[in-house]
């Protein structure tokens, strides 16, 4: 097989019995980053020089000499990190986010950057600075967003394995519409510590991987506490591979009728009931539950998230890096640098969320927003009281074309309907491949089915991923570039 | 008959706690280093950072609370306060909007009143309240712009909000004397206005007496010293008043003090117009303050002002006015009783503190913490007089020679031969010849004229190069000179 | 449809100088999008806690232990501007 299609665990092998295969490895992947990558625009950086050759010392690193990409929110030490903004351009952090950090310490290579939607506001990855990334099933469609870049390097095998980040659904239904794993750890699992903040009370950084397997072996090394970051939780983290290759006998599946109500495209269903009855068929009990809130969960998100970007994203003024637009007057210099330097969405946002945070406003919305986040939490409290797990489709429809829905806003955050509710409870939640979609005259398109668990239990996902991904080995399946 | 008016001024005293690193980050908190040295990703804000906190800052923020007689709260949290200034590094300042660490305290100032009396005014405490520092802004003899220096970013600072309760200019500098001495005392910050680790900002608004509803505030920022705040204060007042009385209306704004001008101004900036849209910090999680920690914090408290203030009466039998003046200044009152332990009369201590040598240090702008005559030194002189080794007018010339060449008083005795004449038989010697070659006073002094004696005595004192006991003098030229 | 906010107040407060073609367009968003999240209101939440914090987490602490990073040079040497040790701004005008 070609090195580039290797998986996480593929490559753990081969580099093990033959360490000098790390530099092919890299090699393979650049070559095919130079064949593949003009099409797609996955990466908006990548580094083939850096290569940590495995060292015998070393041997029990588990991403010994594997390259993993990370989007490029994640702050890389002496390497420019942009989140696909203008305004970043030519910031040099002095520091690794400690995700960076662990993934060095485990032996990987940071190989790539990848593209995202401009401080992860995007549903399409098209609000890039840097132009949009390209689905690798078709080119004329979006791979998802905000960690397009992402999903589409491990989905075109640009990547072996690659990070996303995760607000509100932008792990998952990038994943989704690429035909790859995504995985959103519950909030506090993973540190935040040098991911470029959006939301800070949702955001997660997680695996993006071609196979389950790999994602349990991605979050092994990169969950835990971080003495950085308050709101990562001091909770033992278990062995996430530990999970894989075992039966579902006995385990319960929700299956929320919000999730499979109005709007929610006929061949995305199908392949999701499908999947309900592989569930099924190899033990697990599935039952319908409700999660009345729901509906609100778009709603609260586009109050609360976009709050917290606003305060976020203050920093962004020219004044100790990125761009600045030179001017002799301070207030014209900061008008200036903003304007310049943030596209229309980000703007967007930070006024949306400025005004829900305005005097005379905060009670009715922003409030108003983090009491309905209570009774949306307190849904899925009371459902995973009943159930292990709550199944439903990731995203309403598969991958939409390129500019479809960039004129209408209030359209793209809607195809975030299934997926933001994880993040307002802070529950785990992982997309993986149930199958695709065929008009019979474009290329099919992947799509996604979404689990969900209680907090910290990460493993019933995996368990229940694993189980269904050896029943249906949707992972073989390669897009044509 | 015209209106009389009255003051109504509260403060907020923003206090830097002597903490190792900063609030936030590992950071030093150190005053007086290179430019940006004490910075790291958290508090250069940059972005991923996070912050994480300090457990030392909550714990001196805590004390203050309890010397300032507040409630402490049971559950904290921080908040952003949004804004944009190049001296903030996130444009926002992690604060404390609706959870404060503290509230609804008091203190008690001592008011001076004619003749040193001192009455009791208790002012309320709204609030305590942590946040982080901002950098600082150098603009002085830069031409093309402003340097920005991110040291003190990230400091943390307790902000203490009076309620409206002072009602004069006077007052509001008591207030800070006060407050100043409790922090010094509990020695959670250096206090230091010059350093900027103690500022202070000040609401005053005007009313006529008698009017319970508040005027219109003004805000008043930029005083660099306590009696500046008073000038600040006092010129306010007066501009109010003489507003108010030509028929004008006073504009809520934020005034700044111009200590050179003596005046204060009008910002006149668009900024005012601030909303700061609070809300809660989501990187920080709350905090909650058991019930035994306020206990043993309480309990680790040191001796404050007041209580000092007691004791200097009861122990050292000083009047009510000395000890206040002695305890109002931690540092003041540690060298009074560093002066004790070495055996100095208290009483005399007290004199000489508050008289000589505060003198020559105001004289010299020097602080009490520096005094090139230390504890040791002046309790010295002290005893010379009290063993009659020197006398009270010989050691008022000695302590200025201390102060310049900080040798003990014994040394200077010694060197320049000051000790005390004694010896009666010089004494008699000497009083002799002023009696033969002043015959008109002497026959003054026989016919009955007391005030001769004076000048005889201060004869034999210049005989004696000032170095003669007077007492004894008096003595010899009585017997000498019986008065007929 | 009744404006709730003014576009040009809310761009005054985070430094956005927007175009007038901006404006007009920004404003038709934040006005549909604020009128989706109107749905919001329809909610009796008096006796709902606001989440702010998923996580039940609390009294997280460092210790008051100094550790330089000595990160200066590497950030000064990105800044869009410099003067030796320190960031450089246009002219802060603190006095009128």
């Amino acid at each position: 097989m070609e090195l580039f299609r290797l998986t996480i665990k593929q490559a753990q092998e081969v580099v093990r019995k033959t360490p000098k295969q790390a530099g092919e490895l890299l090699q393979a992947l650049t070559k095919r980053i130079g064949q593949v990558d003009s099409k797609l625009k996955a990466y908006v950086r990548f580094n083939p020089n850096h290569i940590q050759l495995p060292k015998r010392s070393d041997q029990n690193a588990p991403l010994l000499g594997i390259p993993i990409s990370v989007k490029d929110n994640m702050v890389t030490q002496d390497w420019e990190t942009t989140c696909g903004s203008k305004i970043l351009k030519g910031f040099v952090p002095p520091y690794d986010a400690t995700v960076i950090k662990k993934l060095k310490e485990a032996g990987a290579t940071i190989f790539g950057k990848c593209n995202m939607d401009e401080f992860a506001f995007g549903s399409s990855c098209e609000t890039s600075c840097f132009g949009p990334t390209r689905n690798p099933w078709n080119v004329d469609c979006v791979p998802g967003g905000s960690s397009g870049g992402s999903a589409a390097a491990v989905a075109s095998d640009t990547a072996i394995a690659a990070l996303g980040s995760d607000t509100g659904g932008s792990i998952r239904q990038p994943a989704s519409f690429c035909g790859v794993v995504g995985l959103k750890p519950t909030y506090g699992r993973v540190s935040r510590y040098g991911l470029v903040a959006f939301g800070s009370s949702l955001d997660q950084i997680g695996p993006i991987t071609k196979t389950v397997e790999d994602a349990a072996i991605l979050l092994n090394v990169i969950a835990g506490h971080d003495e950085c970051d308050s709101t990562s939780a001091d909770i033992p983290v278990p062995d996430y591979t530990s999970f894989l290759g075992k039966n579902v006998k006995g385990l319960k599946i929700g299956l929320p009728k919000e999730y499979f109500a109005e709007g929610l495209n006929p061949q995305v269903e199908r392949k999701v009931k499908e999947a309900i009855t592989v569930l099924r068929d190899l033990g697990a009990g599935c039952v319908e539950v409700s999660l009345p809130y729901m509906k609100y969960a778009v709603a609260v998100y586009y109050v609360v998230a976009v709050a917290e970007a606003s305060s976020n994203l203050g920093r962004f003024d020219g004044v100790q890096y990125g761009l600045r637009a030179e001017n002799s007057n301070l207030r014209d210099m900061y008008f200036e640098t903003r304007n310049q330097g943030f596209g229309a969405e980000a703007k967007r946002r930070i006024l949306l969320g400025t005004f829900v945070l305005s005097a005379g406003y905060y009670d009715a919305y922003y409030l108003k927003g983090l009491k309905v986040r209570t009774l949306i939490k307190q849904d899925f409290d009371r459902v995973f009281e009943k159930v292990d797990l709550i199944l439903g489709p990731t995203s309403p429809t598969p991958a939409f074309k390129v500019g479809e829905l960039t004129s209408d806003p209030l359209a793209m955050y809607l195809s975030d309907i299934y997926t933001i509710s994880a993040n307002l409870a802070g529950i785990p939640a992982m997309s993986i491949p149930c199958g695709f979609s065929r008009d019979g005259v474009t290329p099919p398109l992947p799509i996604g089915l979404q689990l969900m668990a209680k907090p910290f239990e990460e493993g019933t996902i995996f368990r229940a991923a694993s189980a269904y991904e050896q029943a249906t080995k949707w992972y073989e399946q390669k897009p044509k570039l | 008959m015209n209106t009389q008016y009255e003051s109504v001024i509260g403060l907020e005293v923003h206090v830097q706690l002597k903490t190792k690193s900063k609030i936030f980050c590992a950071c030093s908190a150190a005053f007086g280093c290179e430019a940006n040295e004490n910075t790291c990703p958290v508090c250069l804000g940059l972005p991923g950072s996070l912050p994480v906190l300090n457990e030392k800052v909550l714990e001196l923020a805590i004390k203050v609370g309890l010397a300032l007689n507040c409630r402490i709260s049971e559950r904290i949290k921080f908040d952003r306060k949004n804004y944009f200034y190049p001296d903030l590094p996130k444009a926002y300042q992690i604060s404390q909007y609706d959870m404060p660490v503290a509230s609804k305290g008091f203190l008690v100032v001592e008011i001076k009143g004619d003749g040193g009396v001192l009455t009791e005014k208790r002012i309320g405490i709204t609030r305590a309240h942590l946040e982080e520092d901002a950098g600082k802004l150098l603009h002085e003899g830069i031409k093309d712009g402003s340097w920005v220096d991110y040291n003190r970013a990230g400091v943390p600072l307790l902000e203490i909000v009076s309620e409206p309760d002072l009602r004069t200019p006077e007052e509001a500098f008591q207030y800070l004397v006060s407050l100043k001495a409790i922090l010094q005392y509990l020695e959670v910050s250096d206090c230091n206005m010059e350093e900027g680790s103690l500022r202070c900002d000040a609401n005053v608004s005007i009313r006529s007496i008698g009017e319970t509803k508040l005027g219109t505030k003004v805000e008043i920022k930029n005083m660099n010293s306590f009696r500046a705040v008073q000038k600040a204060l006092a010129y306010e007042v007066k501009r109010q008043t003489k507003a108010v009385e030509s028929g004008e209306k006073i504009i809520q704004e934020t005034r700044l003090w111009n200590e050179s001008k003596s005046e204060t101004f009008s910002m006149r900036s668009k900024e005012q117009a601030h909303d700061y849209r609070y809300f809660p910090e989501p990187d920080l999680v709350p905090f909650s303050v058991a019930s035994e920690k306020i206990e043993t914090i309480k309990k680790s408290l040191p001796e404050l002002p007041k209580a000092r203030w007691d004791r200097f009466k009861t122990r050292y039998g000083l009047s009510d006015y000395d000890a206040y003046v002695l305890t109002s200044d931690k540092i003041l009152g540690d060298y009074f009783e560093a002066c004790i332990q070495e055996k100095a009369d208290p009483k005399l201590t007290s004199n000489w503190i508050q008289s000589e040598l505060l003198a020559l240090l105001n004289a010299g702008k020097i602080a009490i913490g520096d005094s090139p005559v230390k504890a040791k030194d002046l309790a010295g002189l002290i005893r010379l007089i009290g063993n009659n080794t020197v006398s009270g007018k010989i050691a008022k010339e000695i302590l200025p020679m201390m102060f310049e060449t900080r040798k003990s008083a014994e040394t200077i005795v010694k060197e320049k031969g000051l000790v005390q004449v004694t010896d009666l038989k010089v004494l008699e010697e000497a009083a002799d010849r002023v009696i033969r070659a002043n015959a008109k006073s002497v026959s003054d002094l026989k016919a009955g004229k007391k005030q001769a004696l004076g000048f005889l005595v201060g004869q034999v004192m210049k005989e004696t190069k000032g170095k003669a006991n007077p007492k004894l003098i008096n003595e010899i030229l009585t017997q000498k000179l019986p008065i007929q | 449809m009744s404006q709730k906010f003014d576009i040009q107040q809310l761009a005054e407060l985070v430094r956005l100088n927007l175009k007038p073609d901006e404006r007009a367009k920004l404003s038709r968003d934040l006005e549909k999008i604020l009128a989706y999240v109107e749905q919001l209101q329809t909610l009796e939440t008096d006796q709902v806690q606001p989440t702010s914090h998923v996580l039940q987490i609390e009294n997280v602490f460092r210790k008051d232990i100094v550790k330089p990073s000595k990160v200066r040079e590497s950030v000064l040497k990105y800044a869009p501007k410099r003067s030796n040790q320190f960031f450089k701004v246009p002219k802060v005008i603190e006095e009128t």
